[in-house]
């Protein structure tokens, strides 16, 4: 017994001392690092290619990569808590337009401190129209929730648009939709005949809200609910489901790396934007900016285009997007950018005032 | 073992009808605690048995999925992280419990059963709560995202377990002991550690072995305070579980098992060796 | 050694009279025990109380107007909330929004209306936003025209509800109520109504789980006190096993034996029950969440029950037996009722570990098998709503505790055994 008292103690000192040492690994970066925190997986990875290594060889300055699953919830707890250690972050623009209203992050001068274009093009006038949607933000990509379908679910037959998702005589199926309001309701207008212009109107007023539910009711009962991004293609994979929305990348990396037989739809994408923002109590700020401006120069943002399927957010770097730096395929037919006629921008203000309320509204209709 | 001899037609029935009922209900309990066993040597990426397993094909079985496990280092930091964590904990709790278990024991003890209810709270109050009630806290003051934040909340929910074992065995403690040894000119510490402590080390040790599962365990308190640098085992299991299925959990499912298995053993030997030594059980 | 008296009074071995030294020896136990004692209940004063009691006071807290908009707050403290109010407020209003977008943190209390109504966000952001070009008054048409919210009366009514410290907004929300228009509690519309079918389908799924444990506990229980201990040691192990696996590997196990290319499904299409393409959805509903809960929690059924029917002797039923009793009566009236103590404790315990549970639910409950706890889970990190979080978490925790009482009425804090 006491033997085993022995082998405990023991294990508890080393597991204090390299307490002591791991605790001060995960404080703020020390001066000379950078904390830069993102979604992790494959878009981590070609933000480390693409940004994190070139900026480390050019400035000798070492980044630590973090991941995160999105929403604001550790940003606002370390900002109250007043022990800020994220010091570059990677979110969407509507998590930017929150955090930089209720003063998480730091306001940026994007023609003063960000860089040209190749050609002299201010900053602002250089990346693509929409997508400066706030203060604190830097777009890098662009992206979109878009349908994917089985090809071969329906022999000969190919849907053409959102109207075929809610057509379960033409092609019966299970679908697999986000579980959330956002983008659903959306499609749901669309799909009864409303136009891309005038969706947010008709969904600012309670029939429009109604109309949208309802016909989301046709299908409810074909609906598989998914919560992570990565489980979309993975259900259409084991044939669960016939279609599918997720993110344009996901669905390219099936097809492309998996050989799925999927196709995409287009028609419908809702693109949205992803960028960094800097924290405004960061410990580290001057570095913090400097690394912001050279992460999101014309060829930064095109070298990660070599790497995933994500539109840069500059207009100047859309003509260097090239081939995939390992499959070879030309990645430009891959960029939503490339469709983004067929689509529309998410509205970022309207459900930055109607989520709480939508979301709600959400949960109830699904537990009916 | 057959039915009593006198059992009439009706009885016997009754009495292996009972039985299979009963067979059912363990084998519910056992079965998938087993079947992730196999399933984890699966040579295919899939969830079920296939055509080759059943055939008992050699083919139809690797250790795939445990090199996966072994060479990811995102699998081995969270053991690393794990067994940090519960130590920490394990130890923290085990002291604090203990003392506390040694002042509750005592007949004078003021208040007694309002510090009971207070010190075993955090077994009893939902772990969503909990969690929810240390996320807010422990932002407030820095504490979330640290290894210290998780280490502090796995030792406030593990010592109700260490309070309520070494309580138990003080119950059965006889006091005279501690007398006698004041009476022999024994100092409080040489009392403790040369008559209480070996009495009371077998509740020791299984408060701790509670102590240890509930943190190795636990991914509620885990899913909001820590952040990525300090994921444990169920928190990595839990995001596998919910963004890509694959049977490298089953294998650290399986090595779960194992160490479930063992710390069951030890348990049960401590049980028996406490008894023993009270002089309750002769074996 | 107590045999010394002086002048009537018991003297102890050193003098001093008995009963001031006996005092004295146990005040000095006390203040022993109490040392012993106090530092864990510092710690868990620290580390677990004070953030419950931390969550509880976020769910009442509404500091956010007030602090943020101090000048508004005074000017509003006589407004009769009639009809719009005068200029004063409005210069107020002005002079808050103009500091706040300064110090960049009107976004808190447009977040915070937000939880009121629909839309304050965006009002109130924008207006701040605006608020630096005004250079002076009158302002009070120039911040009608700003936005056109200012104008609505239910506008002024919200913020000056909650220039109050305090709010039960949060506990409203949390039971499907709301105020209206004129500042009335009404309940919440039907389509937004969420919270309380939520805590009733926690408080029914907790109930059929535990009715099915008790169902599944009773048989094994009484096979394991009855058999001879070589027997019922071994068979101990079937349900101490899954009570010491990781919760996490429990469920993997489901999600395995469940799931439409699971092992039960391949069964049940190998022996023809199912065809292959109707293979039964067992997962992300209902069906798996009680499936996987009634595993995870039996063992917490069968070990009370099973430590109160050890007790019992078997002469009891061999005495009605002999004294003529139909087995079936004698069991119903002479065993039953007196196991009715652990079904009773092993009930409570297994209902209240249920109706807190959220990883299982998260994992294999799909949409039909979320219950309270996902919310609060929703409300922490996705939503931000921490307000809201934690009125549903004191909810929980009341109902929790109003059970647990319970518990301790039937069986006794002491008496709880582990393993």
């Amino acid at each position: 017994m006491k033997k085993i008292l022995k082998t405990t103690l023991g294990s508890a000192a080393i597991a204090i001392a390299s307490l002591a040492i791991s605790g001060i690994a995960t404080s703020a970066a020390q001066a000379g690092e950078l904390n830069v925190v993102s979604w992790g997986g494959a878009y981590t990875a070609s933000q480390m290619k693409a940004y994190h290594k070139p900026y480390t060889s050019k400035t000798g300055t070492k980044i630590n990569s973090i991941d995160y699953s999105g929403g604001l919830a550790e940003m606002r707890a370390q900002t109250e808590a007043n022990n800020v250690t994220w010091d570059v972050v990677d979110v969407v623009i509507s998590d930017a337009i929150t955090g930089c209203d209720e003063g998480m992050f730091r306001p940026i001068d994007i023609d003063k401190e960000m860089a040209k274009a190749p050609d002299g093009t201010p900053a602002s006038k250089d990346f693509l129209d929409g997508t400066l949607q706030s203060e604190c933000f830097v777009p890098l990509i662009i992206y979109s929730t878009v349908f994917a379908y089985r090809s071969d679910a329906w022999s000969g037959k190919k849907p053409t648009s959102i109207n075929d998702v809610f057509d379960l005589k033409k092609f019966p199926g299970k679908r697999a939709l986000q579980k959330s309001p956002v983008n659903n309701l959306e499609w749901a207008l669309l799909a009864d005949g409303v136009p891309l212009a005038k969706i947010y109107d008709v969904l600012d007023t309670d029939e429009g809200k109604d109309r949208a539910f309802a016909k989301l009711d046709t299908i409810k009962e074909n609906v598989i609910w998914w919560t992570e991004g990565a489980i979309p293609p993975q259900l259409l994979a084991d044939k669960e489901a016939v279609f599918g929305t997720g993110y344009n990348g996901r669905w390219f990396s099936a097809i492309a790396e998996e050989k799925q037989p999927f196709s995409m739809l287009w028609s419908g994408q809702v693109l949205d934007i992803d960028g960094y923002v800097v924290s405004a109590k960061s410990k580290n700020l001057d570095e913090a900016m400097k690394f912001l401006k050279f992460a999101t120069d014309t060829q930064r943002l095109a070298d990660q285009a070599k790497y995933i399927s994500y539109g840069p957010a500059r207009k100047s770097s859309g003509p260097m997007v090239s081939k995939h730096a390992e499959l070879g395929i030309d990645m430009a037919p891959h960029m939503p950018t490339a469709y983004a006629d067929q689509g529309f921008l998410t509205n970022f203000k309207w459900w930055a005032d109607n989520a709480d309320e939508m979301k709600e509204r959400f949960a109830a209709w699904l537990l009916q | 073992m057959p039915p009593p001899a006198y059992a009439g037609p009706v009885e016997t029935t009754w009495y292996y009808g009972f039985r299979l009922i009963c067979a059912f209900i363990f084998i519910f309990l056992i079965t998938p605690i087993l079947i992730i066993v196999p399933l984890s040597f699966n040579v295919e990426p899939y969830f079920t048995f296939t055509q080759g397993m059943l055939a008992f094909d050699p083919d139809a079985y690797s250790l795939r999925w445990y090199e996966d496990f072994i060479s990811n280092t995102q699998w081995t930091h969270s053991v690393q992280n794990s067994f940090i964590i519960a130590i920490a904990a394990t130890v923290l709790a085990t002291v604090l419990g203990t003392l506390a278990a040694l002042g509750l024991s005592n007949a004078n003890m003021p208040y007694r059963a309002l510090t009971m209810g207070l010190l075993i709270s955090p077994m009893i109050v939902p772990l969503i709560i909990s969690a929810a009630g240390m996320y807010f806290f422990y932002s407030n003051i820095g504490l979330d995202q640290t290894y210290l934040g998780i280490i502090l909340a796995h030792t406030a929910l593990g010592t109700p377990f260490v309070v309520i074992t070494v309580t138990a065995t003080l119950v059965g403690f006889d006091h005279s002991l501690t007398r006698a040894s004041a009476n022999l000119g024994a100092g409080p510490t040489t009392t403790f550690f040369k008559i209480t402590m070996p009495l009371i080390l077998p509740g020791v040790i299984s408060g701790a072995l509670f102590a240890f599962i509930t943190s190795f365990d636990e991914v509620v308190v885990v899913l909001f305070l820590a952040g990525f640098e300090q994921r444990t085992i169920p928190r990595q299991m839990w995001s596998g579980i919910r963004e890509q299925i694959s049977p490298t959990i089953l294998a650290v499912a399986t090595i779960l098992v194992m160490i479930s298995i063992a710390l069951l053993a030890t348990l049960e030997l401590l049980r028996r060796r406490g008894e023993r030594m009270r002089g309750i059980s002769p074996g | 050694m107590t045999d010394q008296t002086a002048g009537g009074v018991v003297l102890a071995a050193d003098g001093t009279p008995l009963k001031a030294s006996l005092n004295r020896a146990l005040r000095k136990s006390r203040i022993r025990a109490l040392l012993l004692v106090a530092p864990l209940l510092l710690f868990i004063l620290f580390s677990f109380l004070i953030p419950i009691f931390d969550m509880m006071f976020r769910s009442v807290d509404n500091w956010h107007v007030g602090t943020l908009m101090p000048k508004t707050s005074a000017a509003l403290a006589d407004w009769d909330g009639k009809a719009l109010p005068e200029e004063p407020v409005f210069a107020a209003l002005v002079a808050d929004l103009q500091a706040g977008a300064k110090s960049r943190e009107i976004g808190k209390v447009g977040r915070r209306l937000n939880y009121e109504k629909s839309g304050m966000r965006s009002m109130v952001v924008s207006s701040a936003r605006k608020s630096k070009r005004l250079k002076n008054g009158p302002y009070k048409a120039k911040v009608l025209k700003m936005h056109k919210k200012w104008r609505d009366l239910e506008t002024w009514t919200v913020i000056k509800r909650n220039t109050a410290p305090y709010t039960i907004g949060y506990y409203l929300n949390a039971v499907d109520m709301k105020y209206d228009k004129n500042g009335d509690i009404v309940m919440q519309n039907k389509n937004r109504r969420i919270y309380g079918k939520l805590f009733l389908r926690t408080f029914a799924i907790s109930l059929a789980i535990t009715v099915i444990c008790v169902i599944l506990a009773y048989p094994i229980s009484f096979l394991l006190a009855t058999l001879p201990l070589r027997y019922s040691n071994l068979l101990m192990i079937f349900v101490l096993l899954p009570f010491w696996t990781s919760l996490l590997v429990r469920t993997t196990a489901w999600i395995a034996m469940l799931q439409s290319q699971g092992v039960l499904n391949d069964l049940f299409v190998f022996f023809g029950f199912v065809a292959e393409e109707n293979r039964l959805q067992l997962i992300h509903n209902l069906t798996g969440t009680i499936i996987a809960m009634t595993h995870i929690l039996l063992p917490f059924m069968v070990l009370p029950l099973y430590s109160v029917m050890k007790t019992i002797p078997p002469t009891y039923m061999r005495a009605a037996l002999s004294l003529g009793a139909n087995p079936v009566v004698a069991f119903v009236r002479i065993y039953m009722p007196l196991t009715l103590a652990g079904i009773g404790a092993g009930s409570i315990l297994v209902f209240i570990l249920s109706i807190g549970y959220y990883i299982t639910p998260a994992l294999v409950g799909g949409t039909g098998g979320t219950l309270i706890s996902n919310q609060i889970a929703y409300h922490m990190q996705s939503s931000l709503n921490w307000g809201l979080a934690g009125a549903l978490g004191a909810i929980l925790l009341f109902s929790v505790l109003g059970f647990y009482l319970l518990y301790n009425k039937i069986v006794g804090i002491d008496n709880m055994k582990l393993g």
